[in-house]
Formats: C-alpha cells, structure tokens, sequence
C-alpha cells in the first residue's frame, strides 16, 4: 500500500535503501522474533489440523493464535494511524470506545432480556447500529480535537476515563449473553473454514482502507493536514473536517474490533474488555515507523506492527512469562525499536555506512 | 458556520450522553457521592429479587453468626422510621461495573439501606484508595452516624478513620480488611477466601483423579481474593505433589485466559484441572478448550472450576459444563444492618469481625433453585 512515495533518493546503495524505507523496522522486528523462536523451537511454527467442538475443522498452533489474536490490534492500528497522521496525537479512548460498541451490539441483539433465548434483532442491524454509535463517539472526539483544538490526548481522556461506565450504563449493568451459536463466528471460525475469522475481518479492513487510499484522496488530504494544517487550509482543504473524518474512521475500526471481541466470549465485562487495547494500537503506530507527531504515514507498517506485538506476546507467552510482567517486557522491545527508528539514530547509521563504503572503494 | 453549528450541537448532545451516563450508575465521576433518593429504578427492579436472595443466605448463615432472619430487621426499620429520625450512612464501595459480584452487592446495599427501613445513604464509589480516602473524609465531614466502607486497598486508612473516630462516626468494613488497629473500626463483615480456597480445594482432592495436572489461573496479583484462592492450591498441590502446568495471571479478564490456555493447548501439554479464580476466567479458558475439541465439565477430560457464582457459571454448572463453582457471598447489607441496630440499641457485638457462610456447587448435585437462589 503506497510505500513507493515515501522513499526517497538514496544513493544507488540497496541496503541504505530497505533500511531507509518506513517497513524496514517492523519486517525487521517480525524476522528477528520468528528467528528467536526458530532457534529455540521450531515447534513454535507447527500448524495442526484438527476439529472444534462443533465438529469443525480449524488450524491451530501458535501462528494461527497470532493471526487471530493480533488482528484485533490491527484494525485498530487503521483507524490509530489516520487519526495519528492528521491530528498529530492518538486517541486514548478506544478500548472504552470498543466497551462500548460492544454493549450496544448485545443491547441490540438481546434487547430487554439479557438471556434471551433467540436473538432479537439480526446481527447485522446490530452490528450497524453499533457502527453508528461509535463513529458518533469519534465525531465527538473528532470534534473536540478539531474545532476546540483540545490536545488529542486530552480530548481522549474525556471518554477513556466515562466509556466503560457508559457501556455499563446502556446495558443497565446486567451482563447480557448470547447463546446463538452464529454469533460466536465472528470471535471465532465460521463452519468449514478453519482460519479464525478475525483475520479474514481485518483483511477486509485493509482492502477497504487501501482502495479507499488508492482512489480517494484521504491519503494526500490527511498528511497535508498532518504536515501543516495552516498551508493545507491555504490550499483550500479543511483541515478540522479532515480531522473529524479520522476520528469517524476509527470510530468504525472501534466497532469491528467490538464485535469481534464480544462475539469471542459471546458476553461483555465492561470493566475488563479490551483493556489497555489502545496502547498497543498506538505502539502498532509507533512500530510501523510512523511520525507520531503527524504527517507522513504508512499502513501497511502499522499493520504489520500491529501483528509483531501479537507476536512478541505470544512468543512470551509461550516461554511462560508471567502475563503481568508482559508489559515490562513490551516496554523494553518498544525502546529498543523506537531508538533503532529515530531518525537522528537512522541518520548516524546510513552515514555511517556510507563511510565504510567509501572507505572500501579506496 | 453551518458546519459549526452541526458540530455544536452534536458535541453538546455527547457531553449531554455522557452526564446523564454518570449520573445513573456515579461510578464515572470518581469518588461522586449520590443519595439513594436519586438511585433510579434499577435498584427497585432488582430490589425483589436480591432481597430473597439476601434472605435466604441469611437463614443459612444464621447458625453461624448472632444474625436473626431479614424479616426482623424490617421490623425493626418500620419502627425507627415511625420515630422519624434516619440513621445517616456513608457507603464507600468499589465500582459497581468492576464484576458481577460488585453489581450484586451495591444492588443488594441500596435494597436495604433505603429511607423506608430507616436510613438516609450516601454512596461513593471507586476503585482508587485515595479517590475513597476523600470520600471518607467528605462522609466525616459531614457528619455522618456510620461509615460502612469496602477499601480498595488495605493500606493508608489510619489516619481518617482515626478522624473519624474523634468525630463520633463509627466505621463498619465490609468485603474488604484493612491493615489498621482494630479499634478504629466497630467491626468487619469478610468472605474468608482462604477458606473458599480450601473448600474449592478440598472438592478437588475428593475427586480422587488419577494424576493433577492444573491450570491455574490467578486473579489480579495481590488482591485478597487472588492470594485466599492461590495459597489454598499452592500448599495443598505442594503436599499432593499435584502438577501445576502453568501457573499465570488473566487480572479477572475472559480474554486473557483464553490466550493462556490457547497457549497451553498449543505447546501441546497435556492438562486435566482448570481453576480459574473467577468465573469470568473459567468462562475464557472454557472458549479455549471449545475450539480445540478437548471435553470439560461432567464426564469431560478437564475439570473446570470457577469462583463467584454468577448465575450464568451456576447455570453451565447445571448443564454439566462446568464440574465447581465457589460461592463468594456479595449480600452484605443485611449483616451490617443487625451491626447497627445492635449498636443504635446500646449493645455491643460479641466478635469483631463475622466470616459470612460460604457455600462450594458441584455440577452433579447443583439444583434448579440453586441457581435462582445463589447466582448473582
């Protein structure tokens, strides 16, 4: 997706050419990890077939485990990476955002009866609905940003801190369940088909947001308005409508990822779902390279960071590290990769390597 | 300027959202204090049936403690309130949103200390000790007759109970201990997670399996519940010499024990116990064996176990999906009633601190009623 702009002329040299390129650091981080875990164990890319409870056929191993659990982070990294672009901050609201979403989809689905025997509504309907609340929560957001100029981060905290009691609330803080089985093929996998669902979601996501990159000018609007808001204006573009429409789009990001992870357990706990979830979108943002001050950016890195820190967490998992030491751990690797892509350490490096070239050709 | 006036108007209508959200539930608004005459109707709805819940526990634990039946103690509200004067309550509790255990028991406090049996209630809700430290001293400040408080953490309450103390309020704990001398407070009404832990433990042993070989999942490290649940498996498995396959925090959350246990079943080692320290836990870990066709519950390869007794736990229970569920009794309020009428009576209370009854469910002998009866 549009990596192609962002390079730019470097020498004939290849190598300062892939390591200048934006996808460099998360590729490079997915290798490194996948190299990790080959030496200690391959097992670790052992993928099985076998059958759920249900009888259907399903792949299972720590790959897969990966691609599902990583693709929620990675919508999410969309929506993260537009609102980072053009507002030059990021949205600490989503995982209340997402309790949200959630808590609608099952107030639809399930109505005044939190246990209903068959769904009130179809799922679609509510799916849209909660489409639609989110995406008013990210106006709302948007807006806050855009026209009262509040910092993004700021802006956020007004939802982060009252989302999850708001989804309490909409649901009258009962904890409504779905018993539908179709429901749980969202969270899950749909009958005879044995890759897990999310990913084939998020897969859609990045189709949509790269189309609608390729064809509409949303990328170019977006970093002008990231870059400098006021040269954009003078251009005629507005920026505080750009602004709101990133916010909307995560917005819509917020509720796929709420379907999905409502659907997983097929019920909601408002205080604990999708916890912490917009610190590692962020951290998708930040590993795929992007300028979290704005301007420039590049999906298809936060994408992949997206699935890397999926990785990591996995792998940790797997060496059976303490899951509340985990963010220890991400917090070092996050240091590392954002030192590494600094570009005044960038920049020392490429000189660097031009120097030994240099030398060499002597 | 259209455009403007749009988004005006649509931030004004999200604040709006977001008020009226807070004013409902007061949990948003972090240590906001709300009286029960603004309580909506929620807490009437549920009102029926947590009183009969409440009922029945307290007929079960009346052997234990000096408790009468519930029905004594809206005898005794008709009666102050005939006097016309209330008896002020300052409530600090957790967040209602934090559990279903947390909901049940705020629900099961605003059913009793209503004005009709006798009380003028206060509540103040968070998760934060300092955020409830201040709410503490508000409640003292204002002169409340008692403070019935449910502390997030044990430490740092010296000082303004110590105040509170001077000031005539006298302190009641509830659910939760605190490390303070045990003067400053009247007295504690607590679950005995150790004891739950043992019971849950003792349940397991008498299953008689062949080997152990356990998943554990723990709570949020360092919370009471977590180091009860915890220290009962730990020395009973260390003196067994039961397996613990891993032995991980999911912090309550379904999500999490998912991946630990989807983690578990991909490298491939063999596990035939999960106990999960709450139901949400066990609920994640269930989803985790599902998809990777291992069987649970009665007759299953892998024997789940939960805590809290949510009536949707109770009810996969029932249905032989589940093999236990401890119980972790939320219904305080009628407890803490008979403490203070006990006290408003001049009398004193034989024991400090009162272990309310705690009850285990196995899947094979769970009834129909249990589950109306004990789910919250």
């Amino acid at each position: 997706m549009g990596t192609k702009e962002l390079k730019k002329p470097v020498g004939g040299n290849n190598f300062t050419k892939i390591f200048k390129n934006q996808i460099f650091i998360p590729l490079a981080a997915l290798l490194l990890l996948a190299l990790f875990n080959l030496i200690a164990d391959p097992e670790f890319f052992k993928i099985t077939l076998g059958y759920n409870s249900a009888g259907n056929p399903i792949l299972s191993g720590y790959l897969m485990t990966i691609l599902d659990s990583g693709s929620e982070v990675a919508i999410l990294a969309i929506g993260m990476t537009l609102v980072t672009a053009a507002s030059g901050g990021q949205d600490i609201s989503v995982g209340a955002a997402v309790a949200i979403a959630g808590s609608v989809l099952l107030r639809v689905l399930c109505g005044q009866d939190t246990r209903p025997e068959t769904l009130q509504a179809p799922i679609i309907v509510a799916f849209l609905v909660s489409c639609i609340v989110a995406m008013l929560f990210g106006a709302f957001n948007g807006v806050l940003v855009a026209y009262f100029r509040i910092q993004p981060m700021v802006a956020t905290l007004i939802l982060y801190t009252a989302g999850r009691s708001i989804a309490a609330w909409i649901n009258n803080n009962e904890l409504p369940i779905v018993s539908d089985a179709s429901f749980g093929y969202f969270g899950g996998f749909i009958p005879g088909i044995p890759i897990p669902t999310p990913f084939f979601i998020a897969l859609a996501c990045m189709i949509i947001i790269g189309l609608v990159l390729k064809f509409t000018n949303l990328r170019l609007y977006t970093q002008a308005v990231g870059i400098n808001e006021s040269s954009s204006k003078l251009n005629g573009l507005n920026p505080q409508l750009i602004k709101v429409i990133s916010f909307v789009i995560l917005g819509l990001c917020v509720a796929v990822v709420g379907l999905i992870k409502v659907s997983r357990v097929s019920s909601i706990n408002y205080s604990v779902i999708a916890k912490d979830i917009e610190m590692d979108a962020i951290l998708a943002v930040a590993l795929g390279g992007n300028a979290l001050g704005g301007g420039k950016f590049n999906m298809t890195a936060s994408v992949i960071g997206a699935y890397v820190i999926q990785f990591l967490t996995t792998t940790l998992f797997k060496f059976n590290v303490q899951s509340n030491a985990l963010p220890a751990y991400k917090a070092v690797v996050v240091i590392i990769l954002v030192v590494i892509s600094a570009p005044v350490v960038r920049e020392r490096f490429s000189s660097a390597m031009k120097k030994l070239k240099t030398k060499e050709a002597v | 300027m259209k455009k403007k006036l749009v988004s005006m108007v649509l931030s004004l209508a999200m604040v709006a959202a977001v008020v009226t959200g807070c004013g409902n539930d007061g949990a948003s608004a972090p240590a906001s204090t709300d009286t029960t005459a603004t309580a909506d109707t929620t807490t009437d709805a549920a009102a029926d049936t947590t009183t009969d819940a409440a009922a029945d526990t307290t007929t079960d634990a009346a052997a234990d403690t000096t408790t009468d039946a519930a029905a004594d103690t809206t005898t005794d509200a008709a009666d102050t309130s005939a006097s016309g004067e209330l008896i002020t309550v300052g409530i600090i509790n957790n967040d209602p949103n934090e559990s279903g255990y947390r909901t049940a028991n705020d629900k099961d406090l605003k059913a009793t200390f209503t004005e009709e049996n006798g009380y003028d209630a206060s509540f103040a809700y968070s998760n934060k000790n300092d955020e409830q430290i201040a709410a503490a001293q508000k409640f003292v400040q204002d002169g409340v007759q008692y403070l019935l408080l449910s502390a997030a953490d044990t430490a740092g309450w010296d000082s303004v109970l110590q105040d509170a103390q001077d000031a005539g309020v006298r302190v009641i704990l509830f659910d939760r201990v605190i490390d303070a001398s045990e003067d400053l407070y009247e007295g504690s009404i607590v679950s005995d997670m150790e004891k739950e832990g043992q019971t849950a433990v003792d349940w397991l042993k008498a299953q008689g399996l062949d080997e152990y070989n356990i998943i554990h999942l723990q709570g949020v490290m360092g919370t009471a519940a977590q180091k009860g649940r915890s220290a009962a498996l730990d020395t009973t498995a260390q003196a067994e010499g039961w397996n613990i396959v891993t032995q991980q925090t999911a912090e309550w959350n379904a999500e999490t024990a998912q991946q630990i246990v989807q983690s578990v079943i991909d490298a491939g080692t063999s596990f035939n116990v999960i106990y999960a320290e709450n139901d949400d836990m066990a609920r994640g870990a269930v989803a985790a064996l599902d998809s990777a066709n291992i069987s649970h519950g009665v007759d299953g390869d892998v024997i789940i176990m939960g805590f809290d007794c949510n009536k949707w736990a109770l009810q996969e229970l029932l249905d032989g999906n589940w093999n236990y569920d401890g119980q972790c009794n939320p219904f305080q309020s009628s407890y803490i009633n008979d403490i203070i009428k006990t006290l408003e009576s001049g009398g004193s209370l034989s024991e400090k601190t009162i272990i309310m009854d705690e009850k285990g469910f196995d899947a094979t002998t769970i009834t129909a009623e249990d589950v109306e009866n004990y789910g919250i």
